[in-house]
């Protein structure tokens, strides 16, 4: 069986279904293939910060583009994807911190972004009361927030099938060819699909594509790890994290606290699988106790963890391929690719559709690695 | 981290049975049991048992004290009062005890979990005053204790043992409503097969029977449409039978629908499951000795699939002796013997499986029941998401947070599943179930964070996840 549109898109995550949505609007007809089901890896079970507190210089026009989008989330995909305003807010426990983080405020606003402040310890204590008494200070983004991932990477998904897009689930693509101008995607089980186009945003799983296509990104699958906790009285309407250590944490609008954050486990990308390691998220639970005392009383009843792409540098390769024309990739986002996917997938469908885009994505650009 | 030849989960007849062979065989064996003394659910508190419980409790249950003085008597390492809340595919596991958690390593692992009563979900099943006939048996064996006017719902041989056991005890239930539909009776005949242990499986189900219709308790047959009524707490319960509705008042109504293979070690390892038609429920893939899909990973007794106690027994002791074998390389003609007496031994099982298969009305239950009892979701919530596109039980469970709970799907997880495919279409098979996740029971967040570092598994995996 074949079947084709203007644009393939391999890999049915949050960067894919938001892809995918934004070329539908401009007119294409696009299918896109996920070898599990759609938001099964990174884009459904991750943290859902909607963060753009302590990002790469690089990435700052593009997180604050993404943030105008998210403001008006419902316009876009008819669900609130449970968005939640609320302050970033990265907590200093020791003076001698004070000063690194100052100075990075001021290197963000000597670029002409106003989002991340200083937070005296009096100001740090209005926005959170149950922080613990020895922190001094914070870098926080106040206009920030947090999502549910999972409805939000089926929002989008329901969204862009509204708009024609055809999903296949447990579609597993093996290989990219060039056929002429376009691309022939084969899948495991004989079914090969074709399209002009094709975006590789297939997460943990793309170095293999782009490695087809001749270009060279040094994808490494990893696993980040976060727990959450039983319900417990309302205390934190931020999401929290820790200068000098690592930390992820939240308490979400039922009660629960989740927090993560810097700790991996194991990732067995071939198998879907990932395994915990309970020696790295003893870090977490004794850096979320130390900052806010109340987790002390905190029961943990579930961990999890998702399989995410990262690239060497910590940062995201977003464009055209550097070796094959009408071939583009958007993937290696661990961590930090949430917030980022409805820019970024506008960003992909112009660069498709027209040809260009106005966003500085050359920071990004696969060809750094050679 | 201390290491064993082999670590055994759960003190029920599976896991004493093969911890008596390992230990007598000069390995060193570890067996880990949530509860304070040896016995699993079905021999629970039999040390404290006196003559006067056990007379009440019967004969089974009384056989389990000499299983338990063996396994007294060997040398295994019995760490009672143990909750195992993390299991690593390379053998390595962490369980709690008095607030301090622990981590050791094995070989062999044996998972003698045994198994979960089947969730229940039906109107008002969440309402104070009901519980589960296995807890309230639980009462009687560990306390002694019995409730006034009970009333027994459901369907499965457990409803008549319980029963019996409390006219014996002097606290007979109100009534019994039997939710099976009458055909199931004719249906399960035919695959009666006529051998000792089945002769005697149906002659005690009989006696029990017998002393229930003796004692003059009530007994309502192919009950349907049952919803157990009450503001604030259980108060009735009413059903219907061939169009005639009927409301008994209850003080305390018990639920039970049989009961299942516990899956959650099974379901964090990713081993391998099956679904069983027969049994309505998944069970871990194992050979024949029971080695599941992860290389030596042991699954025995009813968390293998229902088979009862003498059969757990007898699978506990099998996994033993499979592991010794393999350490050996002796083969061991004691296996085959215990293969062809566990084959005769659940040769009644497709009869009771027949007969008590959950009624499809059980499996579906209607739209505002609540399915999800942590979370608090019901079946119409659930079968919204489903008519939005979400493909399976972990898609429903990432967008509606059921089995997000601290029960872990324990109360929901076969429900979803069944609820899920009969809504699609599908065999449960296909949509699945929860992925489980560490830790199997909610854990201090302190406990984590001060688990000393020589208790931590460091070495993530060391050998061959999948045979």
């Amino acid at each position: 069986m074949i079947a084709t549109a203007d644009l393939l898109i391999v890999g049915g995550g949050l960067h894919g279904c938001s892809a995918a949505l934004n070329a539908a609007i401009r007119g294409l007809s696009v299918i896109v293939l996920e070898k599990d089901t759609v938001g099964r890896h990174a884009s459904g079970v991750n943290g859902g910060g909607v963060r753009r507190l302590g990002r790469h210089l690089a990435e700052i026009p593009i997180s604050n583009r993404s943030m105008e989008i998210w403001r008006r989330i419902n316009e876009l995909v008819d669900d609130d994807c449970g968005f939640q305003p609320a302050p970033q807010i990265r907590v200093i426990e020791h003076e001698q911190d004070l000063e690194a983080q100052s100075q990075r405020s001021a290197e963000v606003r000597a670029l002409g972004f106003y989002h991340e402040v200083m937070l005296d310890q009096q100001e740090l204590r209005s926005y959170l009361p149950a922080v613990a008494p020895h922190c001094v200070g914070a870098l926080a983004s106040l206009d920030d927030g947090f999502a549910l991932p999972f409805r939000t990477t089926f929002a989008f998904k329901r969204k862009a099938q509204q708009l024609g897009v055809q999903f296949y689930e447990e579609t597993i693509a093996l290989t990219i060819t060039r056929e002429g101008q376009g691309w022939k995607v084969s899948c495991a089980g004989g079914q090969s699909f074709s399209g002009r186009y094709l975006l590789n945003s297939a997460g943990a799983w793309a170095g293999e594509f782009a490695r087809q296509a001749g270009d060279k990104a040094p994808v490494e699958a990893v696993a980040p790890m976060m727990l959450v906790t039983q319900r417990m009285p309302h205390f934190c309407d931020a999401v929290v994290g820790a200068a000098g250590r690592p930390l992820s944490f939240k308490q979400m609008p039922n009660g629960t606290v989740v927090v993560g954050g810097g700790t991996r486990g194991k990732a067995f990308p071939e198998s879907n699988i990932t395994e915990m390691s309970f020696n790295e998220l003893r870090r977490s639970a004794q850096t979320a106790i130390d900052i806010f005392p109340i987790m002390s009383k905190a029961n943990v009843v579930r961990s999890w963890s998702g399989i995410e792409a990262l690239m060497p540098d910590r940062v995201p390769v977003i464009g055209p391929s550097s070796r094959e024309e009408n071939l583009f990739h958007a993937f290696g986002f661990s961590e930090h690719g949430f917030q980022m996917a409805p820019a970024v997938g506008e960003i992909m469908a112009e660069l498709i559709a027209n040809g260009t885009t106005d966003a500085a994505i050359e920071p990004f650009s696969i060809a750094r690695f050679g | 981290m201390t290491h064993y030849d082999v670590a055994i989960v759960g003190a029920g007849p599976a896991g004493m049975s093969s911890a008596i062979e390992i230990s007598q065989a000069g390995f060193t064996a570890l067996l880990l049991d949530d509860q304070p003394a040896p016995g699993g659910q079905i021999y629970r508190s039999i040390e404290n048992a006196h003559t006067d419980r056990l007379d009440i409790l019967g004969p089974d249950y009384a056989e389990g004290k000499r299983l338990v003085a063996e396994f007294r008597s060997s040398s295994t390492t019995y760490i009672p009062n143990a909750t195992v809340w993390n299991v690593s595919r390379d053998l390595t596991l962490a369980y709690t005890r008095e607030g301090v958690s622990h981590g050791i390593s094995a070989d062999a692992l044996i998972v003698a979990s045994g198994a979960i009563e089947r969730p229940t979900p039906m109107p008002g099943w969440t309402l104070p005053g009901v519980m589960t006939v296995g807890a309230l048996q639980i009462l009687l064996k560990a306390h002694g204790l019995l409730a006034d006017a009970v009333v027994l719902v459901g369907s499965g041989p457990l409803i008549w043992l319980l029963a019996a056991q409390m006219i014996k005890a002097g606290a007979k239930p109100s009534a019994i409503v039997e939710t099976l539909p009458l055909s199931h009776y004719f249906k399960a005949l035919p695959k009666l097969r006529f051998n000792r242990p089945a002769f005697s499986y149906l002659k005690k189900g009989l006696l029990m029977m017998r002393s229930v219709k003796a004692a003059g308790v009530p007994v309502f047959l192919g009950a349907q449409g049952v919803a157990i009524e009450g503001s604030s707490r259980a108060e009735a319960v009413s059903f219907e039978i061939r169009g005639r509705m009927h409301r008994l008042p209850a003080e305390t109504v018990a639920l039970h629908q049989g009961i299942v293979p516990n899956q959650q070690i099974t379901r964090l390892l990713h081993c391998d499951h099956r679904w069983s038609e027969s049994q309505r429920s998944f069970l871990p893939v194992s050979d024949c000795f029971g080695e599941t899909s992860v290389a030596n990973l042991y699954i025995a007794g009813d968390g293998a699939g229902i088979g009862g106690a003498k059969v757990a027994a007898m699978q506990g002791r099998l996994a033993a002796l499979r592991i010794l074998e393999k350490a050996s390389a002796v083969q061991n003609t004691a296996t085959s013997e215990l293969l062809a007496e566990i084959e005769k031994e659940i040769s009644i099982r497709p009869f009771l499986e027949e007969l008590y298969l959950p009624s499809a009305e059980i499996r579906d239950p209607k739209e505002n029941t609540i399915v999800c009892r942590c979370e608090e979701i019901t079946a119409g919530e659930v079968r919204a998401s489903l008519a939005s596109g979400v493909p399976g039980p972990n898609q429903i469970k990432s967008l509606l947070r059921t089995g997000m709970g601290p029960c872990q799907g324990r109360f929901c997880g076969l429900a979803l599943s069944e609820i899920a495919a009969q809504y699609l279409g599908k065999t449960p098979a296909s949509v699945g179930y929860y992925r489980i996740r560490a830790p199997l029971k909610p854990l201090r967040l302190t406990e984590l964070a001060n688990m000393g570092e020589a208790e931590v598994p460091q070495a993530p995996v060391k050998q061959e996840l999948q045979k």
